[in-house]
């Protein structure tokens, strides 16, 4: 089976670049804004798109993605309408991952089997649940991968060589190596240990290892993708959306063109970058 | 549903951490390494009689125990039914059932060689325990609490700071428990390096809720032990509070298996059960938070809702996973008491017996008023005064001066 994902990191390794990828959360700041602002990514350099399903409890986000979790609900946002989000995204563009990112217990309760089913017919390429571990692979991890979907998971620096093996094992699409012990938007690791933590993530696995948590800035993109597969940028494109919304946290005429722009400048630092030797 | 009857209900969890299809390990890749590491130790303590002999040592000389069983006279003829009996876990060091948890889990991060501790609370009794622990063996303590609670539990947010800890209000979500707890595993997958988190309740990833339970069901021992002595057999039911359920499952699980014992769990119903309350068997239903499965409170969507109750201890939005088992398997019966009838119990106790309970077991003691009338005078009832209400004065203060105005 191959995904859009495969197919995006096989292209991206012909051409010897590191992939781009982009985090906003799903509904941000209300339900249409943000199917514009998705829409406008992949025009903008996005080579993977990552949409966060809003949750009340992100026990491993930071407080501007905890933020923009609380904006799309107060905006009425639900799976249904992300899964329709996804949907309405695919309607122009059929190559683009998309990856859903968020929490087990949305996904419980709207009922696994039917979840799968409707991902997949919406255009969902990918998940990263924070919260499923390999010890509970059983729950979705594994219905996922049978129902055509990747499972990506997230190894991070308390994931040592012993314990890798049972990270790895169900992985498919790519490893997200997160690069800090922390939660997301935290300080950026450097990238010296970033380096060394994909070289040993690689002995382990042929999938591309893309990294995460920290990274804001062009330059901080171009380093951490000079050691990678790929760079993930999250709180800082949601930080660009916060801070183009009005008083009340409404959208703005600034509101798409301020993702667009600094996604078009992050991913001109990752595009500068040599993809990691193999 | 229908759950087929266990041969023990004492026997749980399975190695996976699963009680039926409650438990399990729901966190983050961070955090996974350290709760195998924590499941390790604690296998490897538990039985050690060198530990064991410790604990004894401190939880003698240190906690005050065994705690009484006190048979509560007054409130028996008052209620003309069953003959009460309290726990009284309130005359603990720090005033609560808390300390029993706390100090074996202070006890297993000395023995891992952790520096760092870190707590949620809602009232504020398990952070008052934990601080108290660590200003006893010298370690750095700090305690997230939701702003809404250490504005309503001052004098524990006040004991806290006096004990050396830093207090953390939490401004995130509903500023309740749930999100202390959520800043609490923050923090935690931040500062893995050096760091135990205190878990203060019968929940989150296993092996916690196994290893909370433990430390607790040194209230239940007791008791069995006590009410041989004085009554020369069993007693014929329990009742205790919950919120994620600590102090109950300490009474309940050395009973689970004598069939002719009754228990009764009692959750916050707060402003009542179509309003807004606390009650996760009677409102919620089974769904993922903070590393395990559990009955919650939730929308359709699966978004946590916002819980309340009158107190600070039992105002979250899920419960213990093996409560939500012994729930399903029918073993206990959960009930639930509202903000008005665990107030009025709080008085009646106070004026009965001399005890002002905490507002947590003044739910427990709201359906003993209940279920004690119903039952003849030979029945022998046992209620969890899990912790004292010295926090609570000021609070119960405002508002009965405010009603009585």
């Amino acid at each position: 089976m191959t995904t859009r994902i495969d197919t995006r990191f096989a292209e991206l390794a012909k051409q010897g670049r590191s992939a781009f990828v982009t985090f906003l959360m799903a509904g941000d700041p209300d339900p249409a804004t943000s199917l514009e602002i998705i829409k406008a990514l992949p025009k903008s350099g996005a080579d993977v798109i990552e949409i966060g399903m809003p949750f009340t409890d992100p026990m491993a986000d930071g407080p501007s993605i905890q933020a923009a979790g609380l904006r799309a609900l107060k905006a009425g946002m639900t799976l249904k309408k992300t899964l329709e989000l996804v949907r309405g995204f695919r309607k122009d563009d059929n190559a683009t991952p998309i990856v859903l990112m968020g929490y087990y217990n949305p996904i419980y309760i709207y009922g696994v089997d039917k979840f799968l089913v409707d991902a997949k017919s919406a255009g969902v390429d990918g998940l990263i649940i924070v919260d499923l571990p390999p010890e509970e692979d059983d729950e979705l991890c594994l219905p996922a991968m049978k129902a055509g979907l990747n499972f990506i998971r997230l190894a991070t620096p308390t994931t040592d060589d012993k314990r890798l093996p049972a990270v790895l094992a169900n992985t498919s699409g790519f490893v997200y190596y997160v690069s800090i012990t922390g939660i997301t938007g935290a300080a950026a690791a450097d990238s010296a240990a970033v380096s060394e933590a994909v070289a040993r993530i690689k002995r382990h696995t042929k999938l591309p290892v893309c990294v995460g948590f920290g990274i804001r800035t062009p330059e901080t993109a171009h380093a951490i993708a000079s050691h990678a597969n790929g760079a993930v940028v999250g709180t800082a494109l949601v930080d660009a959306l916060r801070n183009s919304l009005d008083a009340e946290g409404r959208a703005t005429g600034k509101t798409v063109n301020a993702v667009a722009e600094l996604t078009a400048a992050l991913a001109q630092g990752v595009k500068g970058a040599q993809q990691a030797a193999e | 549903m229908t759950v087929a009857k266990p041969n023990s209900y004492r026997s749980g969890p399975d190695e996976r951490g699963h009680f039926g299809i409650f438990g399990g390990r729901f966190v983050a890749e961070t955090l996974m390494p350290l709760i195998l590491d924590l499941e390790r130790a604690y296998t490897a303590t538990k039985d050690d009689p060198a530990f064991q002999a410790e604990m004894n040592g401190y939880l003698k000389n240190y906690v005050g125990r065994p705690s009484p069983l006190y048979f509560a006279e007054r409130l028996t003829e008052h209620l003309g039914g069953a003959k009460i009996y309290l726990k009284r876990e309130e005359l603990n060091h720090t005033g609560s059932h808390k300390v029993n948890n706390v100090l074996g889990q202070i006890m297993l991060a000395r023995r891992m060689g952790k520096k760092r501790i870190i707590a949620e609370t809602g009232a504020g009794q398990h952070g008052v325990a934990t601080a108290t622990l660590c200003a006893r063996f010298g370690l750095e303590c700090v305690v997230y609490m939701g702003a809404v609670d250490v504005e309503r539990q001052q004098p524990n947010v006040i004991r806290m700071e006096m004990l050396g800890a830093k207090v953390m209000p939490v401004q995130s979500g509903t500023r309740t428990l749930k999100d202390a707890m959520n800043e609490a595993l923050r923090d935690w997958v931040t500062n893995v390096h050096n760091t135990f988190y205190c878990i203060g309740t019968v929940a989150g990833p296993h092996p916690y809720p196994t290893l909370v339970r433990d430390f607790q069901s040194i209230i239940g021992n007791e008791t069995r032990a006590q009410m041989q002595e004085v009554e020369g057999r069993l007693p014929d039911s329990l009742v205790a509070c919950i919120g994620g359920g600590s102090n109950a499952m300490g009474l309940f699980h050395p009973f689970l298996d004598d069939p002719t014992v009754e228990i009764f769990g009692v959750e916050a119903a707060g402003h009542g059960l179509t309003q807004l309350h606390a009650a996760s068997i009677a409102g919620g239903r089974p769904g993922v938070l903070h590393g395990n499965r559990t009955y919650l409170l939730m929308d359709a969507d699966g978004q946590i809702q916002d819980a309340h109750s009158i107190s600070a201890g039992l105002d979250y939005p899920g419960i213990g996973p093996e409560h939500s088992w012994l729930h399903e398997v029918g073993r206990v019966n959960y009930l639930s008491a509202t903000d008005d009838e665990a107030l009025a119990a709080f008085q009646l106790l106070s004026k009965l017996e001399g005890i002002i309970p905490a507002l947590e077991p003044a739910h427990a003691i709201a359906k003993v008023m209940e279920l004690a009338p119903k039952r003849p005078r030979d029945h022998l009832m046992v209620v969890n005064l899990s912790g004292r209400g010295d926090k609570d004065v000021p609070q119960v203060g405002d508002i009965l001066r405010g009603k009585s105005k």
